[in-house]
């Protein structure tokens, strides 16, 4: 007979794993995904595809050459990487071979250097996304109008006919030549989208950030399987919701209503996906929920008062380096005192 | 002209505005010290390593200053080198040591001591200690879990993945002690290097009676005593079921090592007896040579 | 419905051997009783050897303050005094008695009627518990008689049963509810007798509708016995989790449940306090259950300490299954793994749990996550996942600082962790290095 095996109690394990946790990610994202294949037709499919595939390869070279450790990749956290990565780029052709530079800051930098999965102190994909936003600034805020040119590879979108700003881009850029909030938010030049439109996602902006319901079917997911808890999405979005709101109701030229500002830009997604990315995020539900109410009051602050129309990733950056201070300070309550 | 002037004005004042705090701050909170301990600190090895009991090498240091002597304090890691060194800056003689060197006491490798359960827990030998016997059953004997090479500031010990046993790598070790405290079950110990780094020592701590003893490892000592008796020099004693030889008294006859009817005593670094007349216990001694020396001389 | 106040799992039950009835383990022809099976020092032997003994004769003398009676579970002789290996590998002294017959001590009471009055003085129980050795069966083994020996400044409020069953697998408090709920109730009268406490509160988990609906029936002719479903949640059965759920009290860092006025003691010990005081028997049996996914046959037992778990493994299934990954003694999340099949059961023996490999096998351990389930999970409100760095570059004392030594070893943060870290491995040498550390400091 075999050796009887010892070990400390208990002798029993849930079958919870990071690879089940990585891989219900991924799950969650794909209608998301769906949505973005929908409104950005092929191109959306290969830049979710090629970001993937590189941020694996990426990862598996780097764990075999560099590092020389057994491949953890099938754990599914390069997939996720790879994957809101594709998610924060415009769906252009650019972008197609772009997002493999991407997919090599996020994981050589973002995560690998750090010692891999669970030791990066900042969320990988936003370290991509950011990296390309300043390298790329260009190419990163060239977004096609969604619904044209679903089938079509070899159309360059940088003709004013198939690309459109995002709508806070739209806004900020001609608020910045001196016209008034409601003066452009009437303008029917612009073709700014009305609400339903944005909150279903037709709108310009970046491949998965478009669509507030498909992701909200995703978090609702997350939510059921307790991989997220409600705090730093709802402290996330209800910040930015609240701060906006008072600021829109003290200037009403000058400041985005509440509503539209929480559904456009990378709000959602970030709330849903990328602030609550266990690695990067407290722990305690104090930390939790103050983490979120930083994340939503450094958005809005950049959004109005910064240089880009987008502050999600910058926000959730600045709060992912202050995580380590929340888990030290925000203490789960002791049972025996 | 005038931005570059400005620059060039904010830029001055402000660095001067600083300097002035930064030395002020400086003032205020010096620490006054003894500028020995500096020179002290620059000649020890710097490994931290803690085998002088002190915290690191900076708080040996400042002992060594404070006690203006060396009496009772030794830096195990410098050796005579940075004593010598160390009694220089400090003006005094430096203590005669012996040099010593890390010895593994066990001889449970996975042939003797065959594995009766199968360990799947926390990979650290002070957790497994406390948990149960080990996969041998031997309550003394080592766990192989490698807390002593962790515990190595100077790469001298490693695991062997034949034998599970840690092997001291006698060139680099400085015998700081620090595996010494590392290891749960006091396998580790300190011994002389003996003459031309000859050594004999009893590689097994196993108090248990003979019988339980061999139950669990085929190479324990059972306490049966012939080694004592055969010592010339009584440097060999006996005690709870477990030899131990005092290497002060030791005079590496290795006339123990051919009576041990385990084989449980080990005599290291000596040359092979080929060309040796061979007396009747010779060949004994000859067998045993083979299982444990290697070990040991593969790293020197 | 009620139950504690944070953290906390639910494994996946398994009592499949919930309906097998308590049969009685016929005898060995040799066993071996080791002198401490309880907490704290062991008992001196009171026999020589070739003595001829009795079922039930006293063996093994208290001498220390921690420490029980060992009475002689057998009849025969006295083969050899000496040492023992027991389940777990360590020597332990013991007494090895050649089995002869069944011959028991004329003063026990061994009829099958039920003995209902009780006119024992509290102090009289105490020193007859005491007498006849019993000691806490939930796990610890504390001896008892300590236990209800309450201190002059402290005052006992509340009696607390603890008939929870937590623990996956484990039905002996399920059966012995179900077979003895009068001598329980009996039992826990006598308890409160002995606390002089208005109330006794018998908490079982809500998994377990019968029991309770048996024990309720029955706590119904009795006075000041209430039962108490709570809802099911691991470790309901830890003895801070169980006084919070039912008084909603909180046990001080450091103290103990009398500090809060509570005492508590297992469902299986209250019978065995009834067999004592009611029927002079002094504590030599336990009720044992004998389960795992793999076996044909699921039993539980009556069986005497002394017999090892070979002899009981095969009277019970004949030989382990092919696939036996580990033997356990006690439940799945705190039950101890069993190194030596040849080591005797002792009186803190509650199963022997069949493990298959399958199970038994721990997955590869990867990165933490910074998850937090080990934190949500954990009852004591810790953090586990900090202790594990910290005792891994040995910050003892920051870990101390963390109230390390609150951890109640339930096992929920290594059992909800994704990464598979042995977290409760490392908090256990963590608290092992602390004490170590006050201790240095003490003197």
């Amino acid at each position: 007979m075999k050796l009887l095996n010892v070990s400390g109690s208990p002798h029993v394990h849930s079958d919870e794993s990071t690879k089940r946790i990585m891989w219900r990610v991924n799950l969650a994202l794909v209608p998301s995904l769906i949505v973005a294949v929908a409104f950005f037709g092929l191109n959306a499919l290969l830049i979710s595809l090629i970001s993937v595939c590189s941020c694996v390869l990426f990862q598996w070279l780097i764990e075999k050459f560099i590092m020389k450790v057994p491949s953890t990749v099938s754990d599914g956290s390069a997939v996720v990487t790879g994957l809101l990565l594709a998610f924060n780029v415009p769906a252009t052709r650019e972008m197609i071979w772009l997002v493999i530079i991407a997919a090599l800051v996020a994981i050589a930098i973002g995560k690998m250097s750090f010692g891999g999965l669970g030791k990066n102190p900042f969320n990988p994909a936003l370290v991509g996304r950011v990296f390309m936003l300043i390298s790329f600034p260009v190419q990163m805020t060239t977004w096609p109008k969604p619904g044209e040119n679903l089938f079509s590879l070899v159309s360059v979108p940088t003709t004013d006919a198939t690309t459109g700003a995002t709508p806070l881009g739209l806004i900020k850029e001609q608020m910045s030549q001196g016209r008034s909030l409601s003066d452009v938010m009437a303008d029917p030049s612009l073709n700014l989208p009305s609400l339903g439109d944005i909150f279903l996602g037709h709108m310009g902006g970046s491949l998965g950030e478009v669509s507030a319901i498909a992701i909200l079917i995703g978090a609702i997911y997350l939510l059921c399987r307790k991989i997220i808890s409600w705090h730093i999405p709802v402290s996330f979005i209800g910040t930015a919701f609240v701060f906006s709101a008072i600021l829109w109701l003290c200037d009403k030229t000058a400041f985005v209503d509440p509503v539209t500002t929480i559904l456009t830009g990378g709000i959602m997604l970030g709330a849903c996906f990328m602030a609550t990315d266990m690695v990067t995020s407290p722990m305690t539900k104090t930390g939790q929920l103050i983490f979120g109410f930083g994340c939503g009051l450094l958005t809005i602050i950049i959004r109005n008062w910064g240089n880009y129309p987008e502050g999600v990733s910058f926000a959730i950056l600045l709060m992912n380096s202050v995580t380590p201070l929340l888990n030290r300070w925000c203490k789960p309550k002791r049972f025996a005192n | 002209m005038t931005e570059i002037w400005s620059a060039v004005l904010v830029l001055s004042i402000t660095g001067a505005i600083f300097a002035m705090v930064l030395y002020f701050v400086a003032q205020k909170f010096k620490v006054v010290e003894d500028p020995l301990i500096d020179e002290v600190a620059e000649v020890l090895p710097g490994a931290n390593c803690g085998g002088c009991g002190k915290a690191g090498c900076r708080a040996m240091a400042e002992a060594f200053v404070k006690q203006g002597n060396m009496d009772g304090l030794s830096c195990p890691a410098g050796g005579a080198e940075v004593a010598k060194k160390v009694a220089a800056i400090l003006g005094c003689t430096p203590e005669e040591k012996e040099p010593q060197v890390a010895v593994v006491r066990c001889n449970g490798t996975c042939a003797n001591a065959t594995a009766k359960t199968h360990y799947d827990g926390l990979q650290d030998c002070a957790f497994a200690n406390s948990l149960y016997t080990g996969e041998s059953g031997c309550v003394f004997g080592c766990l192989g879990l490698g807390n002593c090479t962790r515990a190595c500031q100077f790469d001298a010990l490693s695991m062997d993945p034949e034998t599970g046993l840690p092997i001291v790598n006698e060139d680099k070790c400085v015998a700081c002690g620090a595996c010494v405290k590392a290891c749960p079950r006091g396998i580790i110990e300190l011994r002389n290097k003996g003459m031309k780094n000859r050594r004999v020592y009893v590689a097994c701590r196993n108090k248990e009676k003979g019988g339980e003893a061999k139950k669990s490892c085929s190479a324990a000592c059972i306490g049966c005593g012939k080694c004592a008796k055969t010592c010339p020099f009584g440097a060999i004693t006996v005690e709870n079921n477990l030899a131990y030889i005092d290497f002060n008294v030791c005079k590496l006859c290795r006339k123990c090592v051919a009576e041990c009817p385990t084989g449980a005593i080990h005599a290291v670094n000596f040359p092979p007896k080929v060309d040796r007349p061979a007396a009747p216990a010779q060949p004994a001694a000859q067998a045993q040579e083979p299982a444990t020396a290697p070990a040991e001389n593969k790293e020197a | 419905m009620k139950t504690f106040a944070m953290g906390g799992v639910h494994p996946e039950e398994n009592k499949i051997s919930t309906n097998a009835v308590i049969e009685e383990f016929p005898l060995p022809k040799t066993a071996v009783i080791l002198m401490n099976q309880h907490l704290g020092a062991p008992a001196t032997p009171c026999v020589e050897k070739g003595d001829k003994v009795k079922v039930g004769q006293l063996i093994g003398k208290a001498e220390a303050f921690m420490c029980a009676n060992v009475h002689s579970p057998f009849s025969g002789t006295v083969a050899k005094i000496d040492t023992c290996k027991d389940a777990f590998g360590l020597s332990k002294p013991a007494i090895y008695i050649n089995i002869e017959g069944d011959e028991w001590e004329e003063t026990i009471d061994r009829t099958p009627d039920i003995k209902r009055e009780c006119n024992l003085e509290p102090k009289e129980i105490v020193d007859k518990l005491k007498a006849m050795g019993v000691v806490g069966l939930g796990g610890a083994t504390f001896p008892t008689h300590i236990k209800y020996s309450i201190a002059p400044d402290k005052k006992a409020e509340y009696l607390i049963i603890n008939a929870v069953e937590c623990e996956p697998y484990l039905t002996s408090d399920h059966r012995v509810m179900m077979e003895h709920a009068e001598e329980i109730c009996i039992g826990v009268s006598i308890l409160r007798k002995a606390l002089g406490v208005p109330n006794a509160y018998i908490g079982i988990e809500n998994n377990k509708p019968e029991p309770i609906a048996v024990m309720k029936a029955m706590a119904a002719k009795f006075e000041g016995i209430i039962v108490e479903p709570l809802k099911v949640k691991y470790p309901q059965g830890a003895e801070k989790q169980l006084i919070n759920a039912i008084t909603g009290r909180r046990v001080p860092s450091g103290k103990l449940p009398i500090d809060v006025g509570c005492v508590v003691s297992n469902v299986g010990t209250s019978y065995a306090v009834y067999e004592a005081i009611q029927k002079n028997k002094p504590l030599i049996e336990n009720i044992l259950t004998v389960t795992g996914k793999k076996l044909a046959t699921q039993h539980n037992y009556h069986v005497r300490f002394g017999i090892s778990y070979k002899d009981i493994i095969e009277h019970s299934m004949g030989s382990l299954p092919e696939t036996t990954g580990k033997v356990i003694s006690g439940g799945p999340m705190m039950g101890k793994a069993v190194s030596n099949l040849d080591g005797p059961t002792t009186k803190g023996a509650s199963s022997v749990l069949v493990i298959d490999e399958s199970e038994a096998v721990r997955a590869k351990e990867s990165n933490c996550i910074r998850c937090g389930k080990c934190m949500n999970a954990c009852p004591m409100g810790l953090e586990p996942y900090l202790f594990s760095s910290l005792v891994k570059n040995r910050r003892i004392e920051e870990a101390g600082a963390h109230n390390i030594l609150d951890c109640i070893e339930c096992g929920c943060c290594f059992f909800s962790c994704p990464a598979n870290k042995p977290l409760l491995d490392e908090i256990r040498l963590g608290k092992n290095l602390y004490r170590g550390i006050l201790m240095a400091k003490k003197k």
